[in-house]
């Protein structure tokens, strides 16, 4: 063990490092100049070594740091180099390897705030100098801090049924530890169970999906809430307090066995939207689907005849188990997790917002999520591909890729499933039908393994692929079609005559994405989608401690990825359990109570709901394990009565003093102006 | 209450057009709009002057929005009937906002005359979208004595006034919607016409018949297999073409249409109770009188009752269910 330096408050001493990161700084920055100036002009301010180094991350780099604390005496140490989102951490563990206290230390950044904004070397040279010499100012007045430990619960939570929720539940679930699993609509399955074929190797989707729903419905460490919604989240990372209202169903779960008597006497049908994309019908009292988890019916009490007109019961009348109760009220749970799952899927594309390609004006245009559930042997048509008319063959079909995708009216993204589904859907009309087929696409999409390959493969099996973009599908003749398209590669229009017309509807973020990314303290993109903590690096992990994503509900996936994203969402819930205790960033705010007034400005500003106001003693409180340390109630405080560890006034202000004070030479225009 | 519109009839309604002026004066008082006319008008260049020379071309325009800002007193609309006219009017007035070079050139041609125009100070709109937006389905309901039900109509829009759209008045520029709301606000039933925005071909029948005819056969025949008794127009150019050159597209064709092409005045004037002579009806070359005959006292039993969604085989599959349900 190393001497612990302890840092004197007269006379710090204070190391700059400077890192070149190749050429990434070095190619615009003269680091050199930069080192040379923290050692010459910062001496003062107490710098007693600076230095430049190629990568200043790499052992060798961190090497120079600890090397210096011991044998320089060093009481800070500033590192300039990227962004603290990337390696604040690294140089935080070199400075406590070598005995320093970790928050003593200040990261600059001079590449995402210099070196790869600017082109003006002299001038870049110039703002890297004010940077650290901002950081330097700034790390005087840091202070030592200690990580906050907090206990983890070991249940976790997980929202939405779908393949990326069920993965995960059934991962944490199978390593012995509770998973409490939330589904709004009556079954688990989610999208994936309206599925027929999954490409690119044609299984049958349910096949695939229906042994892991049964599994989660009777899993002895699942306990599952469907028909079900999460109301309200409190607490933080490891100690989660989580209200769901499990809606009435009025069917007595204990009760019934599942024998379907009432479904098959209930009088009344209707038009399933949900399930069945609208193409097919259900009773009133239903499950979505012959394998539904769990297999209890619930009635749909905006038709049912009962609670309409206070009349007929049949299904009551039928059930020998007693198990429905027209009384049910919803329940409202409370829960205690750990950590919590969100894997809540995506809303397909409405087509009706594009007129012009006609869904809902012309009978023969249809989704690509009707053909799937008439593909489907246990769908509307027992997988008969037919037109409108529920009996007729079609001769041509064109599918329209794109729908709502791609389109600066509509969304920008790609939706990345719809280029493959079209091209399996393609092959199942072809082998059902015999019918020609015409793919109209912008761009072919068939990344990832064993994708192209079944292109190919619809491509070889006569599959008609024309580039262009469709401008309009019109009525032709009784009930046959024309698809207005600029094929692109012959550079002509052309006007192809078919019978059914599918749209490829993109994938949309679930349009209460909003909302329930509130209850949970995370935010969604420009696009609607949640946000990852990190695009590439950290796709699992949201900005709220303790709150994951998996599936469609952080950005459009197919089922590999979803599967993929739910298992190491699981992994992460795992580690945390198997750490027990988890050490938090100390960088928080408190309340000065002595100065606190109570006027509770900043309640309502937290982001992350860790204010609370404690009316009997007329002041603030802020949860420390829950504050993430965003700074924004200690900027909104009219009595300065918050203070932000790592945030505070006086470091805030010492870091503008030392940028202005740097002598930054003769500024060129563009250090003036950036 | 009226509400006043300075208005800008422009050429054609004062020729060819003449039972649009008239169809549009006899229903103003009913709509509520008081059209004060540009005194000392002239004409807004049509579609061919602009490629000849563009800032003359804007100034010509601008002597009318220049003319109809001093008339103003409060008013800041400015309304044409003709989509052409309408457009020139929007485009100059929009170039005007965007280009201040531009403006400024034009600005010192009408200083010849004596006049300026100020870009952006009158809000320069189609009829149409006065009708629709501003009196409003409902008040124009609300006048209706005569209900066209029976007729099925179909609402072609044309090329020029859903698009560019420069100031967003309308639902959307490929499948607009206002005039189909507004027929059916009428009684009239509005049959799916997925060719209401494309183009007549505008001044093709002086320049290539030919391709002309066949823009035209495309719109005729698109009504025809829609079941449409009549097309409504909102725009002369359109109506000329469609209507006085239907038969020389059926002496190419050899084909035989007869769909007759009344302008949405008109038949919110015959809605209205106003005697169709009064509305210029028998004016038009292809003659409307047996479609208008298809108008019924009773409204047709389709059109009151939705079908039930009970479940029969013979059904088929489900329609996809529609949102809001249209007036």
């Amino acid at each position: 063990m190393t001497e612990t330096l302890q840092p004197g408050t007269e006379d710090e001493r204070i190391g700059v490092y400077v890192c070149h990161c190749g050429s990434n700084i070095a190619g615009v920055v003269d680091v050199e100049a930069v080192a040379g100036f923290a050692a010459e002009d910062l001496r003062t301010r107490g710098v007693v070594v600076a230095r430049d180094y190629n990568f200043m991350c790499s052992t060798p780099g961190q090497d120079l740091i600890e090397k210096d604390i011991r044998e320089q005496g060093l009481t800070r140490v500033v590192v300039a180099a990227c962004s603290p989102h990337l390696h604040e951490a690294t140089f935080r563990g070199a400075c406590a390897r070598a005995g320093l206290n970790p928050y003593l230390f200040e990261m600059a950044s001079i590449r995402e705030h210099v070196s790869w904004v600017h082109t003006d070397k002299a001038a870049a040279t110039a703002k890297a100098q004010a940077v650290v010499s901002g950081a330097v100012e700034r790390v005087r007045h840091h202070e030592p801090l200690e990580a906050i430990r907090v206990p983890i619960d070991a249940a976790t939570l997980v929202v939405g049924g779908g393949i990326a929720g069920l993965q995960a539940a059934l991962e944490i679930a199978d390593a012995g530890y509770t998973v409490h699993l939330v589904e709004r609509e009556p079954s688990l399955g989610g999208h994936m169970a309206q599925l027929d074929k999954t490409y690119p190797t044609l299984d049958c989707s349910a096949c695939i999906l229906t042994p892991k729903m049964a599994s989660a419905g009777g899993h002895a460490h699942v306990h599952l809430y469907t028909w079900s919604e999460v109301e309200k989240v409190e607490g933080y990372v490891g100690n989660f307090t989580v209200t769901v209202r499990k809606r009435a169903r009025y069917v007595n779960n204990d009760l019934c066995n599942g024998c379907g008597v009432c479904v098959e006497k209930c009088p009344v049908m209707v038009v399933d939207e949900e399930f069945e994309a609208g193409l097919g019908y259900r009773k009133v009292i239903y499950t979505p689907f012959a394998q539904a988890v769990p297999n209890v019916p619930v009635i749909d009490a905006d038709n049912c005849i009962y609670f309409l007109k206070g009349t007929c019961k049949a299904c009551e009348k039928f059930c020998d188990r007693d198990a429905i109760d027209f009384d049910q009220q919803d329940e409202v749970l409370t829960l205690r997790v750990g950590n919590i799952v969100l894997a809540t899927g995506y809303d397909m594309f409405d087509a009706r917002r594009i007129p012009q390609y006609g869904y809902g004006r012309l009978a023969n245009v249809f989704t690509n999520l009707e053909l799937e559930r008439m593909c489907n042997a246990a769908g509307p048509t027992g997988g008969k591909v037919v037109l409108r008319d529920g009996k007729t063959a079609p001769k041509a079909v064109g599918i329209v890729h794109c729908v709502g995708s791609r389109d600066r009216n509509y969304n920008n993204y790609c939706s990345t499933i719809c280029c493959m589904q079209s091209v399996k859907l393609a092959h199942l009309v072809k082998e059902r039908t015999g019918a020609e087929v015409y793919n109209f696409y912008i761009d072919m999409r068939t990344a990832f393994k064993d994708y192209d390959e079944f292109y190919q493969r619809v491509l070889d099996e006569g599959v008609h692929f024309i580039r262009g973009k469709v401008a309009e599908v019109s009525p032709r003749e009784e009930g046959d079609l024309q698809v207005q398209v600029e094929d692109t590669l012959i550079g002509r229009q052309q006007r192809i005559p078919v019978d059914m017309v599918v749209l490829s509807a993109g994938l949309e973020p679930r349009r209460d994405a909003k909302a329930v990314g509130g209850i949970f303290g995370i935010s969604c993109s420009a696009s609607g989608w949640f946000i990852e903590k990190h695009p590439k690096l950290d796709p699992i992990s949201t900005m709220t401690e303790g709150v994951y994503i998996a599936g469609c509900a952080q950005g459009p996936k197919d089922i590999p990825a979803s599967v993929a994203q739910g298992a190491a969402a699981a992994a992460r819930v795992l580690m945390r359990i198997h750490q027990g205790v988890l050490a938090l960033e100390p960088v928080r705010a408190s309340v000065v109570e002595a100065l606190c007034s109570g006027c509770r400005i900043c309640n309502g500003l937290c982001p992350f709901n860790a204010i609370s106001y404690d009316a009997a003693r007329q002041v603030t409180a802020i949860n420390s394990a829950l504050c993430q340390g965003c700074g924004t109630c200690v900027a909104a405080c009219p009595a300065g009565a918050i203070r932000g560890s790592a945030f505070s006034d006086e470091q805030v202000l010492a870091q503008i003093e030392g940028l202005l004070m740097a002598n930054v030479g003769h500024p060129s225009e563009e250090a003036v102006t950036a | 209450m009226s509400t006043r519109l300075l208005f800008y009839p422009g050429c054609s309604l004062q020729r060819n057009a003449r039972s649009y002026l008239d169809s549009v004066m006899a229903v103003r008082g009913l709509l509520g709009l008081e059209l004060d006319e540009v005194e000392d008008w002239n004409c807004c260049g049509a579609t061919e002057y602009v490629s000849v020379h563009r800032t003359a071309a804007h100034a010509l325009v601008a002597r009318n929005l220049a003319l109809a800002s001093l008339q103003a007193a409060g008013a800041d609309t400015l309304t044409a009937p003709c989509a052409a006219c309408y457009l020139n009017l929007a485009k100059t007035d929009q170039q005007m906002r965007d280009d201040p070079r531009l403006a400024a050139t034009v600005n010192e041609a009408l200083a010849a005359g004596g006049l300026s125009y100020q870009p952006g100070s009158l809000k320069v709109r189609h009829l149409l979208d006065v009708v629709c937006h501003d009196v409003g389905y409902e008040a124009v309901q609300a006048k209706v004595v005569r209900p066209l039900y029976g007729l099925k109509v179909a609402p072609y829009y044309g090329c020029q006034v859903v698009r560019p759209d420069p100031d967003g008045r309308w639902d959307d520029p490929e499948h607009p919607t206002a005039l189909d709301r507004l027929l059916r606000a009428l009684g009239a039933e509005v049959v799916d016409y997925p060719l209401k925005t494309a183009c007549c071909g505008g001044h093709m029948t002086v320049i290539g018949p030919e391709v002309a005819y066949g823009l035209i056969r495309r719109l005729v025949q698109g009504a025809t297999s829609a079941g449409a008794h009549v097309i409504t127009a909102l725009c002369p150019m359109c109506q000329l073409n469609l209507d006085a050159y239907q038969l020389e597209m059926n002496r190419h064709f050899r084909a035989d249409y007869q769909v007759p092409v009344l302008y949405f005045t008109q038949l919110m004037g015959l809605a209205f109770g106003i005697a169709p002579a009064a509305l210029g009806i028998g004016k038009e070359f292809v003659d409307a009188a047996p479609a208008l005959a298809h108008i019924r006292d009773e409204a047709p039993e389709g059109a009151k009752q939705r079908r039930a969604r009970r479940h029969r085989a013979e059904d088929g599959l489900p329609m996809p269910r529609m949102h809001a349900v249209e007036p």
